[in-house]
């Protein structure tokens, strides 16, 4: 029993400390930003300086080219170390959170734009605003205000898509439809430019004996890709925009968004999707694709680089089609940004690092790596590499861009993957999951506008 | 505890002196610290920091804020915690009552027939013991695969038998992740009731066979009651087990297909890692290492309680 009196006490004690001290720290307010004029661009003159990068550039289009940039970047200014720390996407996002509250901070972290990551650092004042740095380097010019506004919060992290700038992007991605152009020929079909057009292609694909759409759910997020692309089809685009963003005035109840989850449940019911595709990865489903089995494949442009080589001239891509609304929409947006930490000693360098891996330069390694820039780098391409370029440069001009879903809300990530593999297993109806949507989205949107 | 035998020898020996000035009990602590140290370090502290993250709203990034026990109420009262739970009662069916049953039938079979190249198959049986929880996972997520072995055994076997994404199928999903514990614990039990049932005298099967009891009988009057004790440390170990299991759902499912095969150790990383509520997912923890400490006490009595 005096084990127990011990622990007793000792419980006791850490009552006593933690009233004292909230666990966290506050950083928020008081952003230490310099002004353009104190900035300092002469990297040469800095001294020696380590500068940490987390990353999550693993994939073959994106991590040839930054490796050669990071050794560029360091034969340039010889007193610049790059310690380059590469995750994959999911493993970056989990230990990120980690590793920019401890006492090592990196100094440069490419963090998702999502509310969930980049929204709560911006929010704990964990990042650096780089309005100033943008202004010496000139990124207003070199960046769109659409690509620009994916990486915008308000100081508070309240508001997402305007306020100052937190991070700079390499790449563009989005949603399109990668396709089997041999298949295709075989079956007599066009590429599909309207979702009826699509539809009866799927149709005329099963009837084939094909796998219409090669599909791979388990991990649960690509299932919040193929939501979004049939959304595109229903929604207007500012609705989505406004639910994507978590701004206030949008609803998931309504009678097109229940439109685009009904004709998921019926894609599954007429077999389009593959047999058991809640029990498939992603990585194997898109390599079934690669090996010439499905027609179609509903995902992100960031597949050009492994699906090239595979199918060679087989493979086509294109944009979504129009739907309902008869406007071009398109999920899709930056790759994940690069940002600044507040903790960093070097925020100049790393300034001056960021602005070495956006240049033209830069642009022109993404591309000729088979990855697409997120703006023109002015090289000349070819094959599936132009068709995927011209439909980003069409998806940009036309204005068709809108978030990923999973960016509405801190918890709508989950909430989506889960929802969505219910949703297509058969297990949830259409309402039930378009409430669940709601009333996070709601919840949210109440929350953020009190507090 | 402190009572050894040379001590009580010299006490004995010199009744006269008084007890305290004697007893080494002081000692006894500068012996223990070591140990103590290092579970104060890796034990005792990381789990007042726990119950000092639940008092907290905090996502693991700004400020927390106080909310008392708060987040006890609502690990308590949601019922959305209701389902993990649920699912860890199916698992403990998987993780322990299979794996003992299975693990007695071999370990008396054993026992009782001399079977050839047993070594070889206790071996068999004990090996996914040996092999990293991650790495059987993986392996099994192979095999359970639309394209993988057992759709490809049933499609020969049953030729136009529709195919399973055994893992993409709520109503398959957690007892495939069952199964793989049954798989990694039938071994563990197994050996630990060889080494029970090898302490049985060889005369007693003898002479219970002599008064006519059958395999069945002698199986429940001289075999089951030798191994009480392993039995409870084997209960111990796979409800544990079957309580904290992590990694298989992680890598099988991510506690998918939509939330079938979420369990409390899951909820506790999605809530603290993944959806920024630490105080919340730490409650969920420290509500587990309570319930995971009861069952722990609770088998342990039931164990004991005869015998004494």
């Amino acid at each position: 029993m005096r084990s127990g009196r011990v622990l007793g006490a000792l419980a006791a004690a850490a009552m006593i400390i933690a009233a004292g001290c909230a666990p966290g720290s506050d950083n928020s307010g008081g952003d230490d930003e310099p002004s353009p004029s104190s900035v300092e661009t002469d990297v040469a003159s800095m001294g020696d300086i380590t500068l940490t990068v987390w990353d999550q550039e693993v994939r073959s289009g994106q991590d040839k080219p930054l490796q050669e940039l990071n050794k560029e970047f360091m034969e340039r200014y010889p007193n610049i170390t790059i310690k380059r720390v590469s995750r994959s996407f999911t493993d970056l996002q989990k230990q990120l959170r980690l590793a920019i509250t401890g006492n090592d901070v990196p100094d440069v972290v490419q963090a998702n734009n999502t509310r969930g990551d980049m929204g709560a650092f911006v929010k704990a004042g964990l990042l650096r605003p780089l309005d100033s740095y943008a202004e010496v380097y000139g990124w207003d010019d070199r960046f769109p205000a659409s690509i620009r506004a994916a990486s915008s919060y308000s100081s508070d992290g309240k508001t997402f898509g305007e306020g100052n700038l937190y991070g700079l992007p390499l790449t563009g991605e989005f949603i399109g439809v990668w396709f089997n152009k041999a298949k295709l020929d075989k079956l007599g079909i066009e590429p599909p430019t309207t979702l009826a057009d699509f539809e009866a292609a799927l149709k005329k694909a099963k009837d084939a004996g094909e796998i219409p759409i090669q599909f791979g759910d388990k991990e649960g997020w690509p299932g919040i890709h193929e939501l979004g692309f049939l959304q595109d089809m229903y929604a207007a685009k500012d609705d989505i925009r406004t639910l994507g963003y978590g701004r206030e005035g949008g609803s998931w109840d309504t009678a097109e968004n229940k439109k685009a989850a009904q004709t998921l449940v019926d894609w599954v019911k007429d077999g389009y999707f593959t047999d058991g595709f809640n029990g498939i990865d992603y990585d194997p489903s898109w390599q079934a694709f690669a090996k010439g089995q499905g027609v179609f494949l509903i995902s992100g442009t960031w597949l050009l680089a492994d699906l090239q080589p595979a199918l060679g001239d087989d493979l086509g891509f294109m944009l979504p089609p129009t739907g309902d609304t008869g406007d071009l929409t398109v999920t899709g947006a930056t790759g994940l940004p690069f940002a600044i930490t507040k903790a960093s000693e070097h925020a100049d360098a790393a300034a001056a690092y960021i602005d070495f891996i956006t240049s033209k330069d830069a642009m022109a390694k993404i591309t000729k790596a088979g990855g697409l820039p997120i703006v023109d780098s002015g090289v000349a391409v070819s094959g599936t590499q132009k068709e995927l370029f011209d439909a980003w440069e069409k998806a940009r001009s036309e204005d068709a861009l809108v978030p990923y879903l999973d960016w509405s809300t801190p918890d709508a990530y989950d909430l989506i993957t889960a929802d969505v593999q219910e949703l297509m297993g058969g297990d949830k109806s259409v309402d039930d999951v378009i409430g669940d949507l709601q009333k996070d989205y709601s919840s949210f949107v109440a929350d953020n506008a009190g507090g | 505890m402190g009572d050894g035998a040379p001590e009580r020898g010299s006490a004995a020996a010199k009744p006269t002196r008084s007890r305290t000035s004697y007893e080494p009990r002081k000692v006894a602590y500068l012996y223990l610290a070591p140990a103590l140290v290092v579970f104060a370090a890796f034990l005792l502290w990381p789990l007042l920091h726990a119950v000092y993250l639940s008092l907290y709203e905090w996502d693991g990034i700004g400020l927390g804020t106080w909310v008392g026990l708060g987040n006890y109420k609502d690990v308590l009262t949601q019922p959305e915690l209701r389902e993990p739970f649920l699912h860890s009662l199916v698992l403990i069916v998987f993780f322990s009552v299979v794996p003992i049953c299975l693990g007695l039938l071999l370990a008396w079979t054993m026992v009782r027939s001399q079977v050839r190249g047993g070594s070889v198959f206790r071996t068999a049986v004990f090996l996914p013991q040996v092999v990293a929880m991650v790495v059987v996972a993986i392996a099994w997520d192979r095999i359970y695969s639309p394209t993988g072995s057992i759709n490809h055994v049933l499609s020969w076997l049953l030729p136009g038998t529709v195919t399973h994404a055994w893992l993409g199928e709520p109503s398959t999903a957690l007892v495939c992740v069952g199964l793989v514990g049954s798989w990694v614990g039938t071994g563990l039990c197994m050996v630990l009731f060889l080494a029970g049932l090898s302490k049985v005298p060889r005369e007693l099967y003898e002479a219970a066979t002599l008064d006519g009891a059958g395999s069945l009988r002698q199986f429940f009057a001289i075999g089951l009651p030798h191994v009480r004790g392993e039995l409870a440390v084997a209960l111990t170990l796979t409800i544990v087990a079957a309580l904290r299991t992590f990694d298989l759902v992680y890598v099988m499912t991510s506690g998918g297909p939509g939330t079938s095969t979420r369990v409390p150790s899951y909820e506790v990383y999605r809530w603290s890692l993944e959806d920024g509520k630490v105080g919340y997912g730490v409650t969920i923890a420290l509500l587990l290492t309570a319930v995971i400490l009861l069952i722990t006490v609770l088998v342990n009595r039931v164990a004991e309680g005869d015998d004494t």
